[in-house]
């Protein structure tokens, strides 16, 4: 029973980084029809960001704020620079541009701070069963993802960026700044990415360090249904449990291969995710 | 097209081979005549040119891209010195990604710009799928970067000259001292899963039995390793051996004080290398202990090692090391670590074989020096490249890891074989930088 | 959800029929000739070029080639899926997995087994997973198909772990395979004649991907890329069109595996890992979805292009990190301004040159 506590706890706080990633590509799937591989690079750029500020001020919260800043400027100057140009012509196109846009980061990033580990302290302290940091992590994705649905639900900004994504010449015919509400959503979906850098970075960080939880956080948007944020959330908790519970009772080995034992079960039941509405929208 | 006459007879030919090669056993290898080793390629009149496959970029590069720098250091050094025989060494590193297929490649690369030898290939996967190659090839394969016990097969792969004291040598050693100093403590393994925790375990349980309550592994790939750790904590082991790389190492140290969870960690000298788990743990330790970084987790660390060691004031081929690193590292932010060193120790014993193998070098006076050389250092610790056993390092001395950053000695070397044989000890001493020569 | 490639289809395939060079003047006779026929010729041609080529080139050179070979193969299976039915997958890698560890096991048990029987295998337990795969994830479309095959590369290599007893866990699994036969080893080194039998193999397997892509399930499947709805109304079969397509690519996949280990001897997961998979789609993008040619591009630049900037960034005297880094950042920056600039990759450069010739000698 103690095992399975532990096993349950692990998996949420693991869970949560899996869902605040899986939130920030729906979020910018929501916003340019694109799976977003640069997501992990935003983390990257963040993540170093905070280490660096960090090591220079000897103050956590600095470093946070920083990366979480760092973050929203990567997202909108990505989506201005590289993304738009394009992303109207290929999603496929899109997508791989997107992966360059990964491999250029990590390379960067190897370039200038090594392929060493740096060790990435957490936010509280990290000693007990659902530590302060746990709590911290797990509290954190809670409030985004209010904040995301009161963003989107009740305000204005909301209502403008969700009619620029779904409706773009419809909204731009009734005064809506398309351009500029698809960056805002870049910026939105990359600071989340940010927090989830700074949620998965500790306590090592390497220019890989976020691979496999970026292909966890694809999986769960996936499950979770492409087109909703709580999907995200609902699916990331989802997967953090089965490879926490698979990896204990099993293996560490098998973890992987649950997670792709849980992504066929939940498609085959539902193609387009947990929470998908129930007609999938033709584009 | 209009075809000359021979094209119909050559493309019959040609069909005819490939229809040969379709029916013929895939699996049925005719063993080809022994390469010529009295040949001096990649040597010239003042160059010796020697390469290496290392994970430079990807996943593995983080832990062990030290390795190729501090041996670069090492080589600039001598060649500073005026070489070995008057010859520079020049040493191509070639990064493989850790990716075997890219091992493959580079291996070839370098056998194609003419190497004289291969010197330190890097990892299991990786050097295994070069092994008969070079073995066919007549290059020399010396010191490859792993504890395999593979490399030391003088019959199937007689130009392989292994390095690092195997995995289950070590554990050997590791095992008795368990057992004889933490008498009566249960006692858990946590490895990896590959060749490191199978051949680790063969040894180890030749001295633990009762006492082991729990075996635990991680994969490489997945670095949340709670279930593991708990797992160790409810069966209450008091001693835990790791026989896992320094990103595992610190990983288990900082997820077990997350559980408070305090074993007796026993690490295996690829994890016992103390400045690069203080560099991960530095930013965790909260200063709740007074002295160095990382302090907190890393007192009382017993750490199974055969090279010199950085920690360690007293020994002179660690101040060499320093001196060097400061000379010749290429970026002056990079604290040199005992991974390092590890390069730094085999380029020094490379240097060593290749001036003694004298000015009229080739593959053949390489291979009858390392046969014949009396190896003493700078590895306080008995080293073999015979024509029969190729085992590289014969055994291990024990220090722990105390508070403040030294270390100290808790157990002279012993040295042991890789089967059931007895663990002995050994009243070999190296010799210090000064008497040992490595270089003009 | 649209289809991903649906925008480029007519530039890409409208002047070349896939898989064979653009025709030449004297079409009318070569028209003539079945597309089986016709495709297995072009092979036969191809073959013996390249076996010339062979004979002048370095053992590492040749090595390169058989590389060049077994990746194309790879690569253009995945063309048909994406670029011929539409369907994205990010885990090729997967199969050519499944195509390595099968034939290291055939290698090592049954060592007297000849190499086109092990071939054979390969391709009948190949096309197997791709069946299964396929059928799970016909229903999926757009970004959940690249989901569902993503975590199928990830968590693949699990097996290699869990079953280590059988394939060798991290270390993997190590063959060797038969070199020149006998008579010829003094023609030809043991690498040149690897070579010339993977691109033997794979020419083969070419021809019948062109046969297959230029024929009704070609069709079918680039009218289900299109449109599915429209094609289902149309009678075409949308399910199993696209389950088909996905065990073509997995043949290809597997059969290029297979090549691969009899090239390295050697299958580890470490080679089939994340970055593979996601390779192989971006080099195909980049090399052009939609034709056999861009197939070739991609695999030449999976090969070379690596290659090539480090031997640049050796020349330059640059610090280590910045050195070891700098192919990884080309190679992303490539694929930005590549895609950025000319959305139809390597491919429609090409074809936009020729086009431009044909444009200036018409208008003379």
């Amino acid at each position: 029973m103690e095992k399975f506590l532990d096993l349950t706890y692990n998996g949420l706080s693991s869970g949560a980084v899996y869902a605040a990633l899986a939130l920030s590509l729906v979020i910018i799937f929501q916003a340019t029809r694109l799976v977003n591989f640069a997501q992990p690079a935003f983390a990257l750029v963040s993540a170093y960001t905070a280490f660096a500020v960090i090591q220079a001020t000897d103050s956590y919260w600095l470093g946070f704020g920083a990366a979480l800043v760092v973050g929203a400027l990567a997202g909108a100057l990505v989506e201005r620079v590289v993304i738009r140009p394009i992303a109207s012509k290929s999603e496929l196109n899109a997508i791989i541009v997107t992966l360059g846009l990964l491999l250029v980061v990590q390379g960067v990033i190897g370039m200038v701070w090594g392929s060493r580990e740096h060790g990435l302290r957490y936010a509280f302290d990290y000693k007990g069963d659902f530590s302060p940091a746990d709590v911290f992590a797990v509290a954190s994705i809670a409030v985004v993802a209010v904040l995301v649905f009161v963003l989107y639900r009740f305000s204005p900004l909301g209502l403008r960026m969700r009619a620029a994504a779904f409706r773009p010449e419809a909204a731009r015919l009734s005064g809506v700044k398309v351009g500029l509400m698809l960056t805002a959503g870049w910026a939105i979906a990359s600071t989340i990415g940010a927090l989830a850098g700074m949620l998965a970075g500790p306590p090592f960080l390497s220019p890989h360090s976020f691979d496999l939880v970026f292909v966890f956080a694809i999986t769960a948007a996936v499950i979770g249904g492409l087109d909703s944020p709580f999907g995200a959330i609902l699916g990331g908790l989802l997967m953090g449990l089965a490879m926490s519970y698979v990896s204990g009772y099993v293996g560490p080995e098998v973890a992987t291969l649950a997670a792709l034992v849980v992504v066929v079960l939940v498609l085959s039941l539902r193609p387009d995710g947990i929470l998908s509405r129930p007609k999938a929208r033709k584009v | 097209m209009r075809m000359r006459r021979g094209t119909p007879v050559a493309a019959a030919a040609l069909a005819l081979a490939l229809m040969a090669t379709a029916c013929q056993g895939a699996g049925e290898v005719t063993e080809g005549e022994d390469a010529d080793l009295a040949v001096a390629t990649g040597v010239t009149e003042d160059t010796i040119t020697v390469g290496t496959h290392q994970p430079l970029t990807g996943v593995a590069a983080s832990g062990y891209s030290p390795i190729s720098r501090g041996a670069q250091a090492v080589f600039d050094y001598v060649n500073e010195q005026g070489g070995v025989n008057g010859r520079q060494i020049d040493y191509v590193v070639k990064d493989d990604a850790y990716d075997p297929a890219q091992t493959v490649d580079v291996t070839r690369e370098l056998v194609d710009e003419e190497i004289f030898a291969m010197f330190g290939g890097l990892g299991t996967p990786t050097h295994s799928g070069v092994l008969d190659y070079l073995n066919e090839e007549g290059i020399p394969d010396v010191f490859p970067a792993s504890g395999a016990l593979v490399w030391n097969s003088p019959e199937e792969y007689p130009l392989t000259y292994g390095w690092q004291t195997d995995y289950t040598k070590e554990a050997k050693v590791q095992g008795q001292y368990i057992a004889e100093n933490f008498p009566g403590q249960n006692v858990g393994f946590f490895y990896q899963n590959d060749d490191v925790g199978t051949d680790s375990q063969a040894g180890l349980d030749q001295y633990l039995t009762d006492e082991v309550v729990a075996r635990e592994h991680y994969e490489s790939s997945v670095t949340d390793i709670s279930a593991q750790i708990a797992a160790l904590q409810a069966a209450e082991a008091e001693v835990v051996v790791c026989s896992c790389i320094p990103a595992f190492m610190a990983n288990a140290m900082l997820t077990a004080s997350a559980m408070e969870y305090s074993p007796q960690w026993v690490v295996s000298s690829i994890g016992g290398d103390t400045r690069t788990l203080q560099g991960m743990l530095a930013a965790f330790s909260d200063g709740a202990v007074e002295g160095e970084a990382a302090d907190a987790f890393l007192d009382g660390l017993v750490i199974t090692s055969y090279m010199p060691r950085i920690e360690d004031p007293e020994d002179e081929w660690a101040q060499l090391f320093i001196e060097v690193w400061e000379d010749y590292r290429e970026d002056d932010s990079e604290v040199l670590t005992n991974t390092h060193v590890f390069g730094m120790t085999q380029a020094v014993m490379f240097s060593q074989a290749l001036l003694e193998a004298g000015e009229d070098l080739d593959r053949q006076a390489l291979i009858d020096t390392l046969h014949s050389i009396e190896w003493q250092g700078p590895s306080p610790v008995p080293f073999t490249s015979s024509e029969d056993d190729r085992g590289g390092h014969q055994g291990v001395y024990v220090v722990q890891y105390q508070a403040g950053g030294d270390i100290e000695l808790i157990q002279d070397t012993r040295v042991t074989d890789n089967a059931g044989g007895p663990i002995e000890e050994t009243d070999f001493t190296q010799l210090s930088p000064s008497e040992l020569a490595f270089h003009d | 959800m649209s289809s991903p490639t649906r925008e480029r289809a007519e530039g890409a395939t409208a002047p070349t029929s896939q898989g064979s060079p653009p025709a030449s003047p004297k079409a009318g006779f070569w028209k003539r000739i079945p597309s089986p026929v016709r495709n297995l010729l072009l092979a036969a041609l191809a073959l013996t070029a390249i076996s010339g080529l062979m004979l002048f080139s370095s053992d590492l050179s040749s090595l390169r080639y058989a590389a060049v070979g077994y990746t194309l193969l790879a690569i253009a299976g995945l063309q048909l899926l994406v670029g011929g039915s539409g369907q994205v997958s990010l885990g090729h890698g997967a199969f050519m997995m499944i195509g390595a560890y099968s034939m290291a096991l055939l290698v090592l048990h049954l060592p007297m087994l000849p190499l086109a029987a092990n071939l054979l295998i390969v391709v009948v337990v190949s096309a197997v997973a791709g069946l299964l795969v396929g059928a799970a994830t016909a229903r999926l479309h757009g970004p959940y198909l690249a989901g569902a095959t993503l975590i199928l590369a990830v968590g693949l290599p699990g097996l290699a772990h869990r079953y280590h007893d059988v394939l060798g866990g991290s270390n993997g699994l190590r063959i060797r395979v038969a070199g020149a036969p006998p008579g010829l080893e003094n023609l030809v080194s043991d690498e040149q004649w690897t070579s010339i039998v993977v691109w033997t193999v794979v020419l083969l397997a070419l021809a019948v991907l062109a046969t297959v892509s230029g024929g009704r399930l070609g069709r079918r499947m680039r009218s289900v890329r299109d449109d599915e709805t429209a094609a289902a109304m149309a009678g075409v079969p949308v399910g199993s069109t696209k389950v088909a397509a996905f065990v073509i690519a997995s043949t290809a996949g597997g059969l290029a595996g297979a090549l691969q280990i009899y090239v390295l001897g050697t299958a580890t997961p470490s080679i089939f890992t994340l970055a593979l998979s996601l390779t192989l789609l971006a080099v195909l993008v980049l090399g052009g979805v939609g034709s056999m040619w861009g197939a070739l591009w991609a695999a030449l630049a999976v090969v070379y292009l690596e290659l090539w900037v480090s031997d640049l960034a050796g020349l330059l005297e640059m610090n280590s990190n910045v050195e070891n880094n700098l192919p990884l950042v080309f190679f992303g920056i490539v694929l930005i301004l590549v895609l950025r600039f000319w959305p139809l990759g390597i491919q429609g450069i090409f074809q936009r040159l020729a086009a431009r010739r044909r444009l200036s000698e018409t208008s003379r």
